[in-house]
């Protein structure tokens, strides 16, 4: 199924190609084990990217915490940490909002996983970096900013 | 062929740390060659899986955001030494791999 | 702060014309009580990080990376080359003393017989060429710079214990310290306008390092993978005042190095480091 699905998106783009896909009833809006499609991976703003992943809107949660640099020493290599202590997490997303693409990754969690997950990630330029978790069916989000300068001396 | 993984499994009372870090190029398909000025194409790892003793605990999705030699780490409760660790890619050219580990 | 900085100058200046025995160490000390007291809240240890000494942030993201550096795959490479024997049946190991482990704080050492320094690049060629190999070129990075950043692994920790002994040695350090101190390019720098007058303080978005604990901490893989050794940094630098470099492995470019790491004495070596 999960193959067909993207055979369904290939070629197609965002929101409108998730819309198609769900009448058809190829997917549901719902997150379903398989983690996010692909297109969500391919939505050029963080609104559509949440779309694709098929969640709500996320709450804002103190319970998120996301270590990563005030500024960035090089945005090709920015260390991202993101823990979540909310009862129930399954997943976390990572995405940089002024990236091309915004999502940069996501991580489902089972047998014992917790929730929490180290990576690094790309940055074109200055942006919020937003952790969304899903936990107990609910969404919710942390934001932190990072600034990307240009450089390349340094030593 | 891909190269392999690094996969470094430790305990931490009773929780696994694990680190993995994977040998791949991840274009974006939006990056031009600095010498010929063309787009260098696309190839990312798109999905990682992992499993302990054959168990999922992860299962990520990526895209090009992801930095070039990508670097995972998570936690597993309940795993203990011994434990195997497998860990899966596959990127968006078909091409896929598979390391493993014990955890120490 | 401003009387200190004439009085490195001066030393620059008086250095390059009395050649004393003893003045290597007394530069050395020089530098460091400049650094320490312009910023007492680094500890001397802690310049081995260079810049990030001075930036908590940047240190935490240096820690994060360096958790499981994105340059492993480099390295083992290195390993590799470094680990294969020659045609002979001799291996680099060979070559040196300790089977290569613990030296690197050694290098460069002023070799009087030949009248020149001598680095750790020109032992890793004068092995080759000892074994029937060909020399390497110094600044390729996939052979010579890959195999010393090997090479230089297991050396990791060491103290610099870098010797100026002897006229011939004396000299070279002292053309070494000229190069440092003396401005060139279109920009008019010298090493120390950046390293040491402005150590510790930006420069548009960068933070500048301090000269001490430098040479430890070299080759770099920047931006993740991308191998920067040493003199190759030098180019660097050279280029970005706008100057003409010396090439790599040249005496001028030896000399420089010496000097250079006769600063970072006592430091520990932290070989293969992560930097933007």
């Amino acid at each position: 199924m999960n193959a067909l699905r993207r055979n369904v998106l290939k070629g197609a783009t965002g929101a409108g190609a998730v819309a198609v896909a769900v009448a058809a009833g190829l997917i549901t809006p719902t997150r379903v084990l398989a983690g996010a499609p692909r297109s969500a991976f391919e939505a050029k703003n963080l609104a559509d990217a949440m779309k694709g992943m098929g969640l709500p809107p996320a709450t804002d949660s103190k319970d998120i915490t996301i270590k990563a640099p005030d500024i960035a020493e090089n945005g090709a290599v920015v260390p991202v940490e993101v823990t979540s202590s909310i009862a129930g997490t399954s997943a976390i997303a990572i995405i940089a909002e002024k990236n091309n693409t915004p999502l940069v990754a996501d991580f489902e969690f089972s047998g014992g996983a917790q929730g929490y997950v180290s990576t690094r990630i790309k940055m074109g330029s200055t942006a919020l970096v937003r952790a969304i978790v899903t936990a107990g069916g609910k969404t919710y989000q942390a934001a932190k900013e990072v600034k990307v300068t240009i450089g390349g001396c340094g030593g | 062929m891909a190269e392999p993984m690094k996969i470094r499994a430790t305990m931490a009372g009773d929780t696994a740390d694990i680190k993995v870090l994977m040998n791949h190029p991840m274009e974006t398909g939006q990056r031009k060659d600095a010498k010929t000025g063309q787009l260098v194409p696309a190839h990312y790892i798109t999905e990682v899986t992992a499993t302990i003793n054959g168990a999922a605990v992860l299962k990520a999705g990526m895209g090009g955001g992801v930095s070039k030699n990508p670097y995972l780490g998570f936690k597993v409760k309940g795993a203990k030494a011994g434990d195997k660790v497998s860990v899966s890619w596959v990127d968006n050219t078909g091409d896929k791999r598979t390391d493993e580990t014990t955890v120490g | 702060m401003k009387k200190a900085l004439l009085g490195l100058v001066a030393i620059g200046l008086a250095g390059g014309m009395s050649g004393a025995i003893a003045a290597p160490e007394q530069d050395r000390q020089e530098f460091v009580n400049y650094y320490t007291k312009k910023y007492p809240n680094v500890k001397l240890d802690d310049y081995v990080y260079g810049a990030l000494a001075f930036d908590a942030d940047s240190k935490a993201q240096y820690d994060a990376i360096m958790e499981f550096p994105p340059f492993e795959g480099e390295l083992e490479k290195g390993r590799k080359m470094l680990d294969t024997p020659f045609n002979n049946g001799k291996k680099y190991a060979d070559c040196f003393p300790n089977g290569g482990k613990n030296i690197a704080g050694n290098y460069p050492y002023f070799d009087d017989k030949a009248g020149k320094v001598v680095t750790l690049h020109d032992a890793i060629n004068a092995c080759r060429v000892a074994n029937g190999e060909e020399a390497y070129k110094v600044s390729d990075m996939k052979t010579m710079g890959l195999l010393s950043t090997a090479l230089r692994a297991q050396s990791d920790g060491m103290l610099m214990n870098i010797k100026v002994e002897g006229a011939g040695a004396n000299a070279a350090y002292e053309a070494g310290k000229k190069a440092f101190f003396s401005r060139k390019g279109q920009l008019n720098f010298a090493c120390a306008t950046c390293h040491v007058q402005n150590a510790g303080v930006r420069l548009r978005s960068e933070l500048i390092s301090p000269a001490v604990g430098h040479a430890v901490h070299w080759p770099v893989f920047r931006g993740g993978d991308n191998l920067v050794t040493l003199q190759n940094r030098y180019e660097g630098c050279y280029k970005q005042v706008r100057a003409v470099p010396p090439a790599q492995g040249s005496a001028d470019m030896n000399n420089l190095e010496y000097f250079h790491s006769y600063l970072s004495n006592g430091l520990p070596m932290k070989a293969n480091v992560f930097r933007k």
